[in-house]
């Protein structure tokens, strides 16, 4: 067994942390307070491939494809610094452009990967509607087959990205199979006739990364534009939140060590009745459990990066490392908070926006509810 | 066109911390990175290389991990690296390291069957030793003229332009011809970060490394038997005076610290 890692991983975490230290530390506040990405940091992110980060270089990628590790580290630093950036790269890659490389088409490669591995155009994946989300099989938006083409109709609501991407997975109903819906994935160019965003969510934490109603209104998409099959979109989706698991858990570790860092300097700094903060045992102890706590989640996360290189089956893996990564962020943060005090309710203080952020990471991309199933359900059928 | 960028491994010093307990500064986890100047100097011959075409090679002097950050100048684009490492390059000076990367240079001319028409760049100095004794002794050695303090760098038909930045605020121009060495200043760029993908091709490429008798290199003139200095005692200064935290909103805090800049005739 082997915790270290590779050469290239190390200097993939030192230059991800260097750069997100530099240009996205900066903005983090004002994009929090304005709900807005920084365009000059999109940019240089494009530039230095954090839109492709597990494509291959044949694509446009970084070629980081085989190396989910690095992938978790390139999340866990962004999403260290701020979270808003982490879902918005995160998401983007791995339920956007990594499904488009791994189930679709030659011809598909050619039309959509390039531009989202270089961050031409952003990309989304959308599933959650009014009457679906952790019930994924609820899906009521339909596509109907109309010659060599599909007609979608309905809506979509939360998609992470999907008022500003421009390239679409859409879970959509094509029929019925049995007492269940059956589902299919159609990769959706959103300058298509018919396509229009709805309302911009206005949340509690992430503020920064955009989440939409997405309206489809006889959207014509032809059907080349099928992810995998006619009636694999329930399997492909679950396969595809298996993965994206694994990111949002590594984007709750760089959260929960920002909240810890935080923590330490301020335990360090802080005087009250003559000393440091730090030398209470009552701090002390919330500092020790923070760390412990992101350190599991470390681990499991990197476990399951791990069994999803090494071709092994990963979903119950990432299911624990989504779960335990954003329960200890959420615990992280709210001690955090605690240890500033009355600081650390003030916007001037970043621990503030880490406890909102980390509130959300409990319920997007499958609630801590939706993972102990995920968990469970596969205990219960296959055994430890 | 060569061009060769000397490049130092030197401690972050940036982010030495002091032990609150000891008062002491943690070693323990302090990266090491390249040093700040020779970014610009990499940054420089790249920029050069994506307008007028050359070869771009990285020369670094120090211990095996010092492949590190000649790794990371792969990463931000170099074509090719050498580490000169050595049990007998240990312990040097300056003049004895400048020695020893003006022979690999002349070495790596050879090999290339070039005589004139090449760059060297080095970072004006380096954070740990801030000597800037380097550039212009690897010049001397290579017997080619040399611009120190450089802040913009063009080359127009043959010519090399140069501007130098001299006693503060004034600037001299200068225009020469290759081969010459110029040693650069923060000013001059933005170094680029390295992309993930160059990351990833950066280990598919070799760092390669170089001992003294691959430059062919006489015992005598180089590491610590070559060196004309010795270092007596190195310390870390003491901190002078004490320092005060202000505390209140924002506002009552910059206006009391305008104040006590204005007490001190600071401001």
């Amino acid at each position: 067994m082997e915790f270290s890692l590779t050469k290239r991983q190390k200097m993939i975490r030192k230059i991800t942390r260097e750069f997100s230290e530099e240009y996205i530390a900066p903005v983090a506040e004002e994009s929090d307070q304005t709900s807005q990405l920084d365009p000059k940091v999109f940019e240089i992110m494009k530039k230095m491939k954090y839109f492709g980060t597990c494509i291959p270089k044949e694509y446009g990628g970084a070629g980081l494809q085989d190396d989910t590790i690095s992938f978790c580290i390139v999340t866990e630093e962004i999403g260290r610094i701020d979270a808003s950036w982490s879902i918005t790269t995160g998401v983007h890659c791995s339920v956007c452009a990594y499904p488009i490389y791994i189930y679709g088409t030659d011809d598909q490669k050619d039309r959509f990967l390039v531009d989202l591995a270089t961050g031409e155009k952003l990309g989304a994946f959308a599933l959650t509607e009014a009457n679906a989300g952790s019930d994924a099989g609820g899906v009521q938006l339909t596509a109907v087959k109309d010659g060599d083409e599909y007609i979608l109709n309905g809506s979509k609501i939360f998609a992470t990205n999907g008022g500003i991407a421009e390239t679409l997975l859409v879970v959509t109903t094509t029929g019925q199979k049995g007492r269940r819906k059956e589902l299919t994935i159609f990769i959706v160019d959103t300058n298509t006739p018919g396509y229009s965003v709805g309302v911009r969510e206005d949340k509690l934490g992430v503020r920064a990364s955009n989440t939409s109603e997405l309206v489809f209104q006889d959207v014509r998409v032809p059907e080349e534009n099928i992810l995998g099959k006619v009636g694999q979109g329930f399997r492909l989706g679950m396969q595809i939140l298996d993965y994206g698991r694994i990111l949002m858990a590594a984007q709750c570790v760089g959260l929960g060590q920002a909240c810890l860092e935080a923590s330490i300097k301020y335990a360090n700094e802080r005087v009250q009745f003559g000393q440091k903060i730090g030398r209470f045992q009552g701090i002390q102890w919330k500092i020790a459990d923070m760390a412990t706590a992101v350190e599991s989640s470390r681990l499991l996360t990197y476990k399951a990066a791990y069994k999803c290189d090494i071709g092994e089956d990963y979903g119950h893996a990432g299911a624990m490392a989504k779960l335990v990564a954003s329960e200890s962020a959420m615990q992280a943060a709210h001690d955090a908070v605690q240890i500033h005090g009355g600081y650390g309710l003030m916007k001037a203080y970043d621990v503030e926006r880490y406890f909102r952020d980390a509130k959300m990471a409990e319920i997007y991309e499958g609630t801590s509810e939706i993972q102990r199933y995920v968990i469970a359900n596969h205990l219960l059928r296959k055994g430890f | 066109m060569k061009i060769f960028v000397c490049i130092k491994q030197v401690p972050g010093v940036s982010e030495v911390k002091i032990d609150p307990e000891t008062n002491t500064l943690v070693r323990e986890g302090i990266p090491s990175i390249i040093n700040p100047m020779d970014k610009n100097g990499i940054e420089l011959a790249l920029e050069l290389k994506e307008k007028y075409g050359a070869e771009t090679i990285g020369i670094s002097m120090g211990p095996p991990q010092a492949e590190e950050a000649l790794r990371e100048a792969l990463a931000m684009g170099l074509d090719e690296t050498y580490l000169l490492t050595d049990r007998a390059f240990a312990g040097a000076d300056t003049l004895a390291t400048s020695h020893t990367l003006s022979l690999a240079i002349k070495k790596l001319l050879e090999n290339y069957g070039e005589r004139d028409n090449y760059l060297v760049i080095c970072g004006t100095q380096a954070i740990d030793g801030d000597t800037a004794q380097v550039g212009p002794e690897v010049a001397e050695e290579l017997g080619i003229p040399q611009i120190t303090y450089v802040q913009k760098f063009e080359i127009r038909d043959d010519k090399v332009i140069v501007e130098r930045a001299f006693r503060g605020e004034e600037v001299v121009i200068i225009e020469t011809k290759l081969p010459v060495l110029v040693s650069v200043l923060r000013d001059l760029n933005e170094p680029r970060y390295p992309t993930l993908d160059g990351i990833v091709d950066s280990y598919e490429k070799e760092v390669k490394y170089l001992n003294h008798e691959d430059i062919e290199a006489v015992k005598k003139n180089i590491g610590l038997v070559g060196s004309q200095t010795e270092v007596w005692r190195i310390f870390v200064p003491k901190r002078k005076g004490e320092h005060i935290i202000l505390e209140g909103s924002i506002e009552e805090r910059v206006s009391e610290l305008c104040q006590k800049l204005k007490e001190d005739k600071l401001i």
